[in-house]
């Protein structure tokens, strides 16, 4: 069961992606990145008493607070129908039936999903990135980058876990249910734990445990990937801020998304009968 | 046997408590159609699922071409079967032409075929309108065109005919005949038995997950044993009649003035017609009507 077929992967995934060309979803999450970035490049140092497009990084660390509460969001929103969808409208039996193994389907669907997150995440913040450019010097541009590239990761986690909640669930209604409470817990939750133990403890909570602790959660991996900037744009950041800069390697920090990006849907697979 | 295609043996499946499939033991030969009877809830499209490898069997085994369904040679059994669900389901957003080119991608075979094939279900004038705009018959004919996409050796047909029109039966009947004669291997549940009967070489009977009989429309008529129905048109008295009878061992007998309707037993079909023939002309005209396979259906599933 374990030889792949790349090809079948490919036929998934591009109906997948076409799916989401077609019914203008790509277009549609493209047009709401688009406006909420420039709103916020506009309108993100208000803060400071200023309206406009100003500095890159506060514009960068306002983007980083839209795009952990949007992209898991979305992500999760894309993919939690992915095989429940199929299974509760009857189309399951006759995909399986073809000559494909169930991993090639869960690597095809999460594939072209992700290709049309991304295609989304890079017009739609690509946009604002344009508009921005006269501006930006070149170690700018570089965080800019890197801002997109790990908006993509972050939204791959996210659907890697909706793929997962999909094979596991009995029928979409829970699926959707299941996919609200990641959003929660990851988003909104976690960080709260984090903090209320923080501070029950006084503050002596184990200083080596903590960072670990967030490296637990992809929202808070995102947020640290792209602490670029100074300290007085530190407040954006929230709990990312007591990270040691000596678990700050971006390839740690990436490998620790790719891990994120592969365990569920490996328990996806494992579960998928 | 190498010219079995299809072997169930023992096979028994459970749903948590549920029990089912009970020990289900078949085959199939190359070249054969299996009809497969039963309730809903018999175990018919369990049974389907196992021997394509959709669900993992509790007990037992099946094997197709001589290997397991979900073994290695998994892919290769795939691209030889064809497959159409009981109700099949396709995307709603794809034309016809495109969900039939999706199979085959992922059957890869030949993508310039599938035009032809929606020509030989008759769908050609819908090719390329959306699956959401087709009726129940029209997604039933696509789903026929899919499970012949790549020349199948093997076909697994749930239903096949549900939704379709009496002409439309009729033609899907006709390109099944010529695959057997090509040597296709069939296996069609369907609940019209009258449809069914004519159309298969032999008859599987599930009853709750048990396989009650299995054979020739003929060997199941017989095995069950019910009356033959005789009717009779004739010239003469009732009480003549009803004296010549009385007799043989009649399940039942309706005599008026001029026909009589009688059923018995099968052993004593040559009794009743040899004392009618020494009537002589007064007899006018006999049928002896066999039972239906609905009776058969009733008698072992009922």
């Amino acid at each position: 069961m374990f030889n792949i077929e790349i090809s079948q992967i490919k036929v998934i995934a591009s109906k997948e992606f076409r799916d989401r060309i077609r019914n203008r979803w790509v277009i549609a999450v493209a047009i709401i990145f688009t406006a909420f970035a420039l709103a916020i490049a506009y309108f993100g140092s208000a803060q400071q008493g200023e309206v406009g497009l100003r500095n890159i990084e506060v514009t960068i660390a306002s983007l980083v607070s839209l795009v952990i509460y949007l992209i898991p969001l979305i992500a999760l929103i894309l993919g939690y129908d992915a095989i429940v969808g199929e299974r509760e409208r009857g189309s399951l039996d006759l995909l399986l039936s073809m000559p494909i193994t169930r991993l090639e389907l869960i690597l095809g669907k999460f594939l072209g999903l992700s290709a049309a997150l991304a295609s989304a995440t890079l017009v739609g913040f690509g946009l604002v990135g344009l508009l921005l450019a006269y501006q930006i010097n070149l170690d700018a541009l570089y965080h800019y980058m890197g801002f997109m590239f790990s908006a993509i990761l972050l939204g791959m986690v996210f659907l890697s876990l909706a793929v997962m909640v999909s094979v596991i669930s009995t029928d979409r209604a829970r699926a959707s249910g299941a996919a609200i409470a990641v959003w929660f817990f990851f988003v909104l939750v976690y960080d709260l734990i984090l903090l209320g133990i923080l501070v029950l403890s006084g503050g002596s909570f184990g200083e080596a445990l903590f960072p670990l602790l967030l490296l637990l959660n992809p929202a808070d991996i995102f947020r640290i990937l792209n602490i670029f900037s100074t300290e007085d744009l530190k407040v954006f950041y929230g709990l990312a801020t007591v990270f040691p800069a000596s678990l700050s390697n971006p390839w740690l920090l990436g490998s620790m998304m790719i891990t994120w990006i592969v365990m569920p849907l490996t328990i996806a697979l494992w579960r998928f009968k | 046997m190498k010219n079995n295609v299809i072997e169930v043996k023992n096979v028994i499946k459970h749903y948590g408590d549920v029990l089912a499939v009970d020990g289900v033991t078949f085959t199939v030969v190359k070249g054969e159609t299996l009809g497969l009877i039963g309730h809903n809830g018999a175990g018919k499209s369990t049974l389907f699922k196992m021997m394509l490898g959709l669900i993992p069997l509790t007990a037992g085994e099946i094997s197709i071409n001589g290997a397991p369904v979900h073994g290695s040679a998994f892919r290769e059994l795939r691209r030889s079967i064809g497959y159409l669900p009981e109700n099949v389901v396709f995307y709603d957003n794809l034309t016809g032409l495109e969900t039939l080119k999706f199979f085959a991608s992922l059957k890869s075979c030949n993508q310039n075929k599938c035009l032809s094939l929606l020509e030989k279900v008759g769908l050609t004038h819908a090719a390329n309108r959306r699956v959401d705009g087709y009726s129940k018959g029209m997604r039933q004919r696509l789903g026929f065109a899919q499970a012949l996409l790549g020349n199948p050796r093997i076909l697994f047909l749930d239903e096949p005919t549900t939704g379709l029109d009496p002409e439309a039966i009729r033609e899907f009947y006709l390109i099944l005949n010529e695959l057997n004669t090509q040597g296709v291997t069939v296996v069609i549940t369907s609940h019209i038995l009258s449809e069914i009967q004519e159309r298969v070489q032999r008859l599987a009977v599930l009853k709750s997950g048990k396989l009650h009989a299995l054979g020739t429309v003929q060997e199941l008529r017989e095995s069950v044993n019910l009356p033959l129905i005789i009717k009779v048109r004739h010239h003469c008295s009732q009480s003549i009649l009803q004296s010549l009878l009385q007799e043989i061992a009649l399940e039942s007998i309706a005599v008026s003035e001029t026909a009589v309707e009688l059923s018995c037993h099968r052993t004593h079909k040559m009794e009743v017609l040899h004392k009618l023939s020494t009537l002589g002309a007064l007899i006018e005209d006999v049928i002896v009507r066999e039972p239906s396979l609905e009776d058969v259906f009733l008698g072992y599933a009922g």
